[in-house]
């Protein structure tokens, strides 16, 4: 009796939990199929502002935007983090230490003060403002990431099958590439994953660092929020949930969020 | 010889990170540490002076100490609100749900997480504005209700950083009570100890490592925050965070917006610090 009314306390807290979290994106999904553009009831279904979205081109340039930057950053910062991890798990350097610590800013301090000194510094040596200038960025912020990811799944296997193919004669790239890299490959996965939705999410460093026309989804999103509500940003708000959710399904295959290992 | 050369390929392998870390991270931080005690932007032919005066205007109008405490403020609170429903959740996932379930449910927690935080955010906006959905779904169980639109007030701003980092604490609270040895509990009961007891005595002091770097990773942003005030907030919604915004996308001044920046980190890392013999001696005991 006890233990069903404890179960009954503990699943119902949770249940509450979970109706705050999806409470908000819940009410904007159901909006973006609503008639109305204040957000009012009753609800009358309708797809007119998916069908504006179609036609609004700054969001569509904005979106290309973000999505060639997530490939790009994806592609990079799954590279960079990888070897740096295999150099912080299988090799014994001095240094390691300053590059921990650069690593600790972009987890723990605000963006903000990372993004507007990012700008200050661009913008004086040249490098300038732009989709190159986001990428710096987004790499960055997404290493820390990837280097955890990808060592947690090099320190989860040991060197014996490495330094045996070494001692076969296997040069140090053969080894990487037949024994070392599909053994870790679905940490690298989950990695590239993540830094995708990274860059993909990534609003305050992409804020500051846009010149005027070259835009990513959250800036523009940002954009049309402060300028007054449009229902269009509830239909591609919902799109990007839904894609942003899916994509972290595709993770959770690969990587297990501290689930029974 | 061989050590030599596995020198030389942990270099190598970590070379080009190292080179965009500095450009990214190192070089800027330099760079804005510098710009904060220039007198004005480096812009045509005035050439700026080396000066105090930006962080002097800190000390001298209470305008930015104000907001610099509602920012700490918001910190503390959003944190408090995060340790007080985020902490219990975790026990319950650690403790009394299991298999699937607890994997479904965890994954439910993070699966918002990963959407952009800014829509979350503008989500809150259709949630709390007055007249809108919510109230009418109310006034038609109730029709004498009070509104619940609280949009543009500081609660709104609590609860929309609340929903945004609730996960964080979660999860880190979750991984170090998942990682306590259940055999202890099972000797402190067999013991006599009564369920609090257990609780005070062995899990709360063996999970506090996860608490206390959940509070560290939600006190940080939310300290630094701009987008959800500016958002949440309207008129309660000016802060530090919006106000060194505002120095580098509308008033231009630069260097009092490094300045602030600065004055914000020291602040987050002296506090950080104050709490750092607390951390260091709880992380060792557990």
């Amino acid at each position: 009796m006890r233990a069903l009314r404890s179960s009954l306390f503990t699943n119902g807290y949770l249940a509450i939990l979970l109706g705050f979290i999806y409470l908000p994106i819940l009410l904007m999904m159901l909006m973006a199929f609503n008639q109305s553009s204040n957000y009012t009831l009753p609800f009358e279904p309708s797809l007119q502002w998916f069908e504006r979205l179609l036609g609004n081109d700054t969001l569509w340039r904005a979106g290309r935007n973000s999505l060639i930057l997530a490939v790009a950053n994806t592609v990079v910062a799954t590279a960079l983090g990888t070897m740096t991890s295999l150099a912080f798990s299988r090799f014994r350097i001095r240094g390691h230490a300053v590059l921990k610590i650069l690593l600790f800013p972009p987890i723990a301090m605000p963006w903000l003060i990372l993004a507007t000194a990012m700008l200050v510094f661009f913008f004086y040596s040249g490098i300038g403002r732009g989709l190159h200038a986001m990428l710096l960025a987004h790499v960055a912020l997404s290493l820390p990431y990837v280097i955890v990811v990808v060592g947690a799944r090099l320190q989860s296997f040991g060197v014996d099958l490495e330094e045996a193919a070494a001692t076969l004669g296997a040069s140090p790239l053969r080894v990487f590439f037949k024994i070392t890299l599909p053994v870790i490959a679905p940490g690298v996965a989950a990695a590239a994953l993540f830094a995708f939705g990274i860059s993909f999410d990534q609003f305050v460093t992409s804020y500051f660092l846009s010149p005027p026309g070259v835009t990513t989804l959250p800036v523009e999103i940002y954009a049309s929020i402060r300028k007054g509500f449009t229902p269009e940003i509830n239909a591609i708000s919902t799109i990007i949930i839904i894609v942003s959710m899916l994509l972290l399904l595709l993770v959770s295959r690969f990587y297990r969020f501290g689930g029974t290992q | 010889m061989n050590r030599f050369k596995r020198q030389w390929a942990g270099y190598g392998l970590t070379a080009p990170s190292y080179l965009w870390l500095t450009v990214t991270v190192f070089l800027p931080l330099l760079v804005m540490f510098y710009f904060s005690f220039l007198s004005q932007m480096p812009l045509g032919k005035a050439e700026p002076s080396l000066t105090l005066k930006q962080y002097g205007l800190f000390f001298q109008k209470d305008f930015y100490r104000f907001l610099t405490w509602r920012s700490i403020r918001l910190g503390i609170d959003v944190t408090f609100f995060c340790v007080l429903f985020g902490y219990p959740a975790a026990l319950i996932l650690a403790r009394s749900v299991k298999g699937r379930w607890r994997e479904a449910v965890l994954l439910l927690i993070v699966l918002p997480f990963w959407s952009n935080a800014l829509i979350r955010i503008f989500a809150w906006t259709i949630v709390l504005r007055g007249n809108g959905v919510v109230d009418q779904a109310i006034h038609v169980a109730w029709p004498g209700a009070p509104s619940i639109g609280i949009l543009y007030s500081y609660p709104a701003i609590v609860i929309g950083l609340v929903h945004s980092f609730l996960p964080y604490m979660i999860l880190t609270c979750y991984i170090s009570l998942q990682a306590i040895d259940g055999s202890l509990i099972e000797a402190g009961r067999s013991l006599g100890a009564s369920h609090f007891r257990i609780f005070r005595r062995i899990i709360l002091p063996l999970s506090l490592p996860g608490l206390l770097i959940g509070v560290v990773l939600i006190f940080i942003p939310v300290t630094g925050s701009f987008m959800e005030p500016r958002i949440l907030g309207g008129r309660d919604g000016i802060m530090l965070g919006t106000v060194i915004e505002d120095q580098f996308t509308e008033v231009f001044n630069w260097p009092l917006g490094a300045a602030l920046s600065f004055i914000l980190l020291a602040i987050v890392l002296l506090i950080c610090a104050l709490a750092y013999p607390l951390l260091k001696s709880r992380l060792r005991l557990a």
